[in-house]
């Protein structure tokens, strides 16, 4: 079966989840398993006309559950085809058990994930619930600021995920609704230029290639387990960041756009910062820039790859900053916020010894206002002034009631 | 930046107004965003939409704005909402209504000493489109009152837009655009 191809415009105006869809078709994704829910549904919706329009050739898998979901892309994957699919919040958490299947058989798919709160109470928009609780799942987890990163990251997602030397699976990140559903223009590739970058996809250990027959999803008691989880850490740890690098910079080559594991902005001399991820970077972006403009030396950092956790280019981007804003957007519940230890770990054992306080926002969609970050810059160079955390280690931004503080 | 907030009910297309309204500023060179506050999404809910427009790459992804316009596409929801919210001291109204304007102001005093301007986006996507789909209609309007394009350009633009629709429906749109140009007060 022969596929169309698409003429795009250079830019076109595209919300995240039509920015995945339409790389997913230039990847050509073989098969695409997919049980839809808000606010990621119109990603595999995109995809299933696409296919059914000629312009894929591929299959659409529907499923009765993310739970089926995910093992069809297990299935697809292992059977030695491009896999992809996408889910958010509750479906997310019903794939929890087959995402440590995927990465574990180490099998490379892609899985757009709109952020969106996990129940209860029931709430469809975008946090960072479903995100965090991917974290310990062995997936390489990348993370869109705006729909161009969602139509980027889809290419680098694939190129490393399948990549040989890695053989895991990717997730790539966008905010529910506030990217997923918000329209910006989007710097295109053409179809040739796309598919160019990720390449003909190359099985490994394919179920279908009967000459050499495999076995996938086998068990391993106490004499074999550890050793495979070690391997599988040595590789996120060790052969990821490279392969992401390489890739990042590829990409730089072909459409001059350029992503770093850590994004900083106007850090070089910066005495305060935010360190955020999702489309939080970028409003913080625009409210540092008018920081500077009253003196105040701001800055702002944004996580890209969250898994593996770029942890030395973390301090890097720290270095020398005299305090720092952690901002999570997803209840620790019980305890510190998971980028306020990252960051505590990242920074313990280096000179940079930034005052370090965090903060959680914007839960189940709550806006994050740029009066909001404008009152954080100042508390942040209140405590440079002090010198010393002049508040509790752990706040909750933009929450009605009496206002809650902990630590 | 211009800054524009659609209130509507769900359904009666404020998303793929803003959105059909961005892609058209797109192509002349500057930046674009558009999205919406969805609430339960029910069809028939009011809801908000919302543009952003700059000549610089748009950064900003908080909900909340002050816009410089405010478009109503469903005559009710100046009745049931505060379409005034957040409102600047030059903010300008687009209401879709068939009353004047001077009717509205008078029986909404929230409206008083701003800058309203009226046109019955309903009844022309009724006698036009065959539908009560007032989202095209008010942006015909909109052109007329920001100057922001010629008509004839915009109308161009649209019909690329709205592209794979049959041509009655398209024919049909761009009667809608120029009537509530012409007829917006």
């Amino acid at each position: 079966m022969a596929f169309d191809k698409m003429e795009l415009q250079k830019i076109e105006v595209w919300d995240g989840n039509r920015a995945a869809a339409q790389a997913l078709r230039q990847s050509q994704v073989d098969v695409v398993a997919a049980y839809p829910i808000t606010p990621s549904t119109p990603i595999v919706e995109g995809y299933a006309k696409f296919l059914a329009d000629g312009y894929i050739e591929g299959e659409y898998v529907m499923v009765e559950s993310e739970h089926a979901a995910m093992s069809g892309c297990v299935g697809a994957a292992a059977a030695g085809g491009r896999v992809a699919t996408a889910t958010s919040s509750q479906g997310f958490a019903l794939m929890v058990e087959v995402l440590y299947q995927a990465s574990g058989m180490r099998l490379p798919i892609v899985l757009n994930v709109a952020n969106r709160a996990l129940a209860a109470p029931l709430n469809v928009n975008g946090d960072h619930s479903d995100m965090y609780l991917g974290r310990d799942s062995g997936w390489i987890q990348l993370d869109a600021f705006c729909p161009q990163d969602v139509y980027d990251l889809n290419f680098i997602a694939f190129k490393v995920s399948e990549d040989h030397d890695v053989r895991l699976p990717c997730m790539v990140h966008q905010d529910g609704f506030m990217t997923s559903h918000t329209a910006q223009g989007v710097h295109t590739l053409t179809d040739d230029e796309a598919y160019g970058f990720i390449g003909e996809y190359k099985p490994m250990n394919d179920m279908l290639d009967f000459e050499h027959p495999v076995t996938h999803g086998v068990q391993t008691e106490e004499d074999w387990h550890f050793e495979h989880k070690a391997r599988q850490h040595n590789d996120l740890m060790v052969k990821v960041i490279p392969k992401i690098q390489a890739a990042f910079d590829d990409f730089e080559k072909l459409s001059g756009r350029k992503y770093n594991m850590v994004e900083s902005y106007d850090m070089s001399d910066a005495d305060i910062c935010v360190v955020c991820m999702g489309t939080s970077v970028e409003t913080a972006r625009e409210v540092a820039t008018e920081m500077r403009a009253k003196g105040i030396k701001a800055g702002v950092v944004g996580i890209r790859v969250i898994r593996p956790i770029p942890f030395f280019e973390i301090a890097e981007a720290l270095k020398g900053v005299k305090a720092i804003a952690a901002l999570d957007r997803s209840s620790p519940n019980g305890a510190a916020g998971m980028l306020f230890n990252e960051i505590a770990g990242c920074l313990f054992n280096t000179d940079t010894k930034a005052l370090l306080s965090g903060y959680v926002y914007g839960l189940g969609g709550r806006d994050l206002t740029k009066a909001h970050l404008v009152s954080l810059f100042t508390e942040l160079q209140k405590n440079v002034d002090a010198g010393k955390v002049t508040t509790p280690l752990q706040q909750f931004i933009g929450v009605r009631g009496p206002k809650l503080s902990f630590l | 930046m211009l800054e524009i907030r659609w209130h509507s009910r769900a359904g009666q297309g404020a998303v793929t107004g803003a959105k059909g309204l961005a892609d058209v500023i797109s192509t002349t060179g500057k930046h674009v965003q558009a999205f919406a506050f969805y609430g339960s999404a029910k069809r028939g809910a009011a809801m908000m939409a919302f543009n952003r427009v700059d000549d610089k790459v748009i950064m900003n992804h908080e909900k909340y704005m002050e816009p410089d316009f405010v478009f109503v596409i469903d005559p009710a929801l100046v009745f049931t909402s505060d379409v005034t919210v957040n409102h600047k001291e030059n903010t300008i109204y687009i209401i879709t209504t068939h009353m004047s304007t001077e009717e509205l102001v008078a029986s909404q005093p929230k409206l008083a000493g701003k800058k309203v301007y009226t046109v019955d986006c309903i009844k022309i996507a009724q006698e036009t489109i065959g539908r009560a789909i007032p989202n095209t209609p008010m942006l015909g309007a909109f052109m007329k009152i920001s100057g922001m394009y010629d008509i004839e350009f915009f109308k161009e633009s649209m019909k690329r837009i709205l592209g794979k629709l049959p041509q009655k429906i398209i024919d049909a749109n761009m009667l809608a655009i120029q009537r509530a140009f012409d007829e917006v007060k």
